[in-house]
């Protein structure tokens, strides 16, 4: 089949509406013809890095949606300086078990996502892109590879993209461990060589997540300015929420960096009176009291008041019948089980953390069983190859400080035995690590 | 300039021989790993350090100049 495709957008969006990502998920925007006229022209890739793409990303002020909220651009920089052609990779393993917004963009924006890949391989000169795709989300690989497909019926690649299916594991997604599976060993975290200079087949290597190269497709069509419309001076743009838990309507919305975590409830259905705490960024992220998260907004500075961040954009309300004690032992045990298994006092480290607060939520922890735990996640801090240790001791110990009333009357014996199971944790998935 | 010790976590099979040969700056966490103090090792303490390193059996320790 050939036919030509209509590349004719001459005017942005209209700068300060929203949705701006999820505006190509409706079904009549999913395929390629669609997708061009809506969002225009890509930028040329040839053989050297384009400094003036790294500079709109600059201008941009665009951060990473995967959860290190690390300047996008200097990233860009880092590899488009590094010594031969340069490796594009999509990073589409999304293992936090909350966040949907990844596989959504890429089972109902796919173009826009491939269209993001191209113009970061276009900004660092690289000759190919990579799209690491979980390998149990089917529907994400099904679209992603009817998309390319889709796009050499019309023309050529301008360099080669491929797919991959990544073994499931938390971990998969972590840099390290995608560069490492993707030369052909296992998808565990190494701590060798930075991919940014040595990454797939040792040429230098960008991984950005999914979200984040949609983002860099609207910001190189239609300029840092427009992207700046909405969000915070500090971090503009809009963002990928994944709201779940005590709302009425969990989904992912996308709203303005800087946005009232309250108003952003309500508008999905929750009551903020039937809420007893929200957790933010994901099982790395930390709990905001009901109090806290009234006045919380959705930025990582607003956020660090309450020494939090954005994360990869998940949000849960946890409902009050719910106990904060036992859902957050239920998060610390599949933590645990999520360990590459290769640093001691990870894995160790995880499973005694994961044993006591199991014996604490059962109201079967001696009664010292708090200090412990702080001790313990003192212990870990810093003490892995990859920052799963340091995640874990994050959330434990805002666990601790958020529910503080309920731990102490575990200790002194309570159990909650019919409290529901608010937070979603994977099935353990028997995947290899290959 | 310093020399500070640095491990590498995936290689250390924690069986402490590094905590035995230099307490004064390796010191074992609950499970036997190696927490190491992130103090720049002083002219008094190198003779102490290089030999920890030497001892490691699977060379998960180095002094690294930071
Ligand atoms: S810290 Fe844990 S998850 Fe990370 S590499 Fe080490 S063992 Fe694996
Ligand atoms: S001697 Fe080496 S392997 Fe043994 S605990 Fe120390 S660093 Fe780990």
């Amino acid at each position: 089949m050939t036919s030509t495709l209509a590349p004719r957008v001459e005017t942005a969006p209209a700068p300060e509406s929203l949705p701006r990502l999820l505006s190509e998920v409706p079904r009549s925007w999913r395929d390629l013809v669609s997708h061009r006229r809506r969002a225009g022209v890509l930028p040329e890739v040839r053989r050297e890095p384009r400094p003036d793409l790294i500079q709109a990303v600059e201008r941009a002020g665009l951060r990473g949606k995967g959860g290190g909220a690390f300047s996008t651009a200097h990233k860009m920089e880092a590899v488009a300086a590094g010594a031969g052609r340069a490796v594009v990779v999509v990073n589409g393993a999304e293992g936090e078990p909350a966040s949907g917004k990844d596989k959504l963009l890429l089972v109902r924006a796919p173009h826009l996502v491939l269209d993001g890949a191209l113009a970061a391989a276009a900004a660092v000169g690289a000759d190919q892109v990579v799209v690491a795709v979980d390998r149990h989300a089917s529907e994400a690989l099904d679209s992603v590879r009817r998309a390319l497909g889709e796009r050499l019926s019309y023309e050529p690649a301008p360099i080669p993209m491929r797919l991959v299916a990544v073994p499931t594991h938390y971990v998969s997604g972590e840099e390290t461990a995608l560069v490492r599976w993707l030369n052909g060993g296992e998808a565990k975290p190494t701590n060798t060589a930075r991919p940014f200079e040595r990454g797939v087949a040792r040429r230098p290597t960008l991984l950005d997540n999914v979200e984040t190269l949609a983002h860099v497709a609207q910001i190189v069509r239609w300029g840092p300015g427009w992207f700046r419309t909405v969000g915070t001076p500090n971090e503009p743009g809009s963002t990928l929420i994944s709201l779940s838990g005590a709302v009425a309507r969990p989904a992912v919305y996308e709203v303005p960096l800087g946005a009232s975590l309250a108003r952003v409830l309500e508008q999905s259905g929750g009551r903020l009176d039937q809420i007893s705490a929200v957790l933010v960024g994901g099982y790395f992220g930390t709990w905001l009291t009901a109090d806290n998260a009234a006045e919380a907004r959705l930025s990582c500075e607003d956020l660090a008041r309450f020494g939090s961040d954005l994360g990869c954009g998940v949000v849960i309300a946890l409902p009050r019948e719910a106990c904060g004690v036992v859902e957050s032992a239920r998060v610390l045990s599949w933590l645990a089980s999520s360990t590459a298994g290769q640093c001691g006092s990870c894995v160790h480290g995880l499973a005694s953390i994961a044993d006591t607060t199991g014996a604490v939520a059962r109201g079967r922890a001696p009664r010292d069983a708090a200090l412990q735990l702080m001790r313990w996640a003192e212990q870990i801090e810093g003490r892995g190859a990859c920052r799963l240790p340091d995640g874990a001791a994050r959330f434990l110990r805002s666990s601790l400080a958020a529910f503080q009333h309920e731990v102490d009357r575990h200790l002194r014996g309570a159990h909650c035995g019919q409290a529901p199971h608010v937070l979603p944790l994977p099935n353990p998935v028997r995947d290899s690590w290959r | 300039m310093a020399l500070r010790l640095r491990i590498d976590p995936i290689a250390c099979d924690g069986r402490g021989v590094c905590a035995e040969l230099f307490p004064e700056r390796v010191s074992l966490d609950d499970w036997g790993f190696p927490i190491l103090d992130d103090d720049p090792i002083g002219r008094d303490l190198l003779e102490h350090a290089r030999r920890a390193v030497a001892a490691c059996p699977v060379l998960a320790l180095r002094l690294e100049r930071t």
